[in-house]
């Protein structure tokens, strides 16, 4: 069907009303059923499709419709699917990675920001945009001055219905400040909370200046986070102060500080949210592919996979299908159920991306620090 | 003993409590129960307009809250016993799954239906010793909490007795509403209010129809997280025997899934599992169902929507006889 939409583009006179007449009756990318096609109009020597999709080839070029300055690909995108993808124009030889300009769906990242296709059957989630009926958390930014890393700050989240005389979970965010800048986290934990959903938490969102090689189970950062952060917001705040109401997430290198910091720390957190986790490892040999900056990151899970022990009590890991980490994370699932800890597992028809994070907090959340949703009967 | 106990379905924006005030002849005052709405219990204006009489409201929350500020010792083994029951709740909870991974896994060999009519009967027996056992060893912590620290005996504890006890004195009936089921029933036994409140009719829904039963059961057949096993919270008070009641099946109850509606209900027999959305009613009399209507979920997977609420019903009978006592 979404060929159909340029067939019925080559059916038309080839001028520029009718080819502005076409261009107002669809939305673009158009996507009908199973299939997506991308549309770019103007004068170019080429048009490529640049996506991050693993398992695609990562710059696909689009045709142009003879006679008009309309470019197209058409390509299969399953059900559910949600696609992050710029367009590279290329004139007098040189390209130029642009947001695709007849798409107003984008994403945001510390590199910017990327044009988003949704896939048949996508949705985005109800609970990521504010919800007047939610009252808002308190987030402030708070400094410490640790003994590992000398003075820090993190954002700390209190919320909205916070009582002195109540004890409350912790959870602890790595990439914190991204979480809130591209996965909407702030908004996302007020609905949840108003929809009793996720237990009324305190959250801490740490970052690092040096997150490369902090995060990559450097025992610095988990001193830091244990020894330092935790006992500082411990102190400060009711918290419950037990490993089942203490709770360390991270993506990507996050994944791996939380999964490292609950390593060298065993017992102490009780609970784990993995997302897109870069466990790169290797079957021989010390070296992975993707490069030296991996290293500490390979002799870690290459220890752990030797020997996988039960370090918290629940862990929640999702990833995408799209990204090329889906291996790594699907193959550490059987090793952490192994153990016999409590592990759920979610994938999803998307990339290593800040929303993909963002849409997995709903089940993760609720899992790992259930709100009271199940014990409120109206 | 409550002499009669009426439990309703679910109360959203159309309440249905008023019509039965006024079916009863209740002119008011009446007592309400909304600390199952934790902080907000207080915000009780809608539910006053809709009941239509004069009513007083208990405030049992805000009354454990100046219990548990009063008392610091007290309050510490309360809490230390609120954590061991979570604790509890949890460990029970992960054996509900696994037998719950083993009762599906097992239902897929490819084995002679009566030999899978049979594994199906040990799964469901599996459930109830598990949801016995539970219940027995939460009564054992609250029994053992009860002898330790007798909490009615409590000084702030007794004052506020008394207050209720003045307060329920001029009262025609009791109306407990829903909300959060586990605060709602922990300051209900503080106080012992049932117990104070001995021989009033009490009109009971959601969280508050729950705490009036045997056991209290937890369900939700759509969580945030995909998928849940029911499971028992506590005993109740048993002033409505016989029954599980499910406020608010319209949203939380998959009704397509026969096999996990005749595996729950024969897991909770000989009670009758009775979804209620607004409009559905159960009326006790001395401790006995004499009338009702409701969603039954039947122990061969289906829902009669026009369940009578007959206590003969030959159906509820004849599993109940087939059961055997569990005792763990």
């Amino acid at each position: 069907m979404s060929a159909a939409a340029i067939a019925e583009l080559e059916a038309t006179p080839r001028t520029r009303e009718a080819v502005d007449a076409w261009m107002g009756r669809h939305k673009f990318p158009v996507v009908v059923g199973p299939s997506i096609t991308f549309v770019w109009r103007g004068d170019a020597e080429a048009v490529h499709l640049k996506h991050w999709v693993f398992g695609l080839p990562s710059s696909q070029s689009l045709a142009r419709v003879d006679g008009t300055d309309v470019w197209h690909l058409t390509m299969q995108l399953p059900p559910g699917s949600r696609v992050e993808y710029k367009l590279e124009v290329v004139r007098h030889g040189k390209g130029e990675w642009i947001q695709d300009p007849l798409n107003g769906a984008l994403a945001r990242d510390p590199f910017g920001a990327n044009s988003v296709a949704h896939g048949t059957g996508y949705e985005v989630p109800g609970w990521i945009h504010h919800d007047r009926a939610a009252p808002p958390g308190r987030l402030d930014e708070i400094f410490l001055d640790s003994k590992t890393f000398g003075r820090r700050s993190f954002g700390l989240y209190v919320p909205a219905r916070f009582k002195r005389s109540r004890r409350y979970p912790l959870l602890v965010v790595h990439d914190g400040h991204d979480y809130l800048r591209y996965a909407s986290m702030g908004t996302v934990l007020d609905n949840l909370i108003d929809r009793l959903e996720v237990a009324d938490a305190i959250v801490v969102f740490t970052s690092s200046p040096d997150r490369l090689r902090e995060y990559a189970d450097d025992e610095r950062h988990a001193r830091y986070v244990t020894e330092d952060l935790v006992p500082f917001v411990e102190r400060t705040f009711p918290l419950e102060a037990v490993p089942q109401s203490r709770c360390l997430m991270g993506a990507s290198f996050g994944a791996v500080a939380a999964l490292s910091t609950a390593c060298r720390y065993p017992g102490f957190y009780g609970r784990l949210l993995l997302q897109s986790g870069s466990f790169a490892f290797t079957d021989i040999g010390d070296r992975n592919h993707r490069g030296p900056l991996f290293d500490p990151v390979v002799a870690f899970m290459n220890r752990f996979r030797a020997e996988p022990t039960a370090v918290s009590e629940r862990v929640f890991v999702s990833c995408g299908m799209y990204e090329s980490l889906i291996y790594e994370n699907r193959s550490l699932v059987p090793m952490l159920l192994g153990t016999g800890m409590d592990v759920r597992y979610v994938e999803a028809r998307d990339g290593h991306n800040w929303e993909n994070w963002r849409d997995r907090l709903r089940d993760a959340l609720s899992w790992l620090l259930p709100g009271p949703f199940l014990l409120v009967y109206e | 003993m409550a002499a009669e106990v009426i439990v309703l379905g679910s109360q959203h924006a159309t309440p249905d409590v008023g019509a039965v005030v006024r079916e009863r002849g209740l002119r008011g005052p009446i007592a309400i129960v909304r600390a199952g709405y934790q902080e907000r219990e207080a915000d009780d204006g809608p539910l006053v307009a809709a009941l239509g009489v004069p009513a007083i409201n208990l405030a049992l929350h805000a009354r454990a809250s100046a219990v548990f500020a009063d008392d610091p010792s007290f309050t510490t083994a309360y809490r230390d016993r609120q954590a061991l029951l979570r604790h509890m709740q949890s460990c029970y909870r992960v054996r509900l799954e696994k037998t719950e991974d083993a009762a599906r896994t097992i239902a897929l060999r490819y084995f002679e239906p009566e030999l899978l009519e049979g594994e199906d009967a040990v799964s469901v027996e599996q459930f109830r010793q598990l949801d016995a056992n539970h219940v027995i060893r939460c009564e054992q912590v609250r029994t053992a909490f009860a002898a330790l620290w007798h909490p009615t005996d409590r000084p702030t504890v007794a004052r506020h007795r008394a207050e209720l006890a003045a307060l329920l004195a001029p009262v025609e009936a009791v109306v407990i509403a829903g909300g959060h089921v586990a605060s709602l029933h922990n300051r209900l036994e503080l106080f012992d209010l049932l117990g104070l409140a001995a021989g009033k009719p009490i009109i009971a829904w959601g969280a508050g129809a729950m705490v009036l039963t045997d056991r209290i059961v937890l369900y939700h057949d759509y969580p945030p997280y995909g998928s849940d096993v029911a499971q028992v919270l506590d005993s109740g008070f048993g002033v409505a025997p016989g029954v599980v009641v499910m406020p608010d099946p319209s949203r939380r109850l998959n009704p397509d899934t026969g096999p996990a509606i005749a595996r729950f209900a024969r897991r909770m027999a000989p009670a009758v599992c009775v979804g209620m959305d607004l409009g559905a009613r159960l009326d006790f009399v001395d401790g006995a169902l004499v009338a009702g209507r409701g969603r039954h979920l039947r122990p061969d997977g289906g829902i009669d929507a026009a369940w009578s609420g007959r206590p003969d019903d030959p159906a509820v009978r004849a599993l109940a006889d087939s059961l055997d006592e569990v005792t763990p």
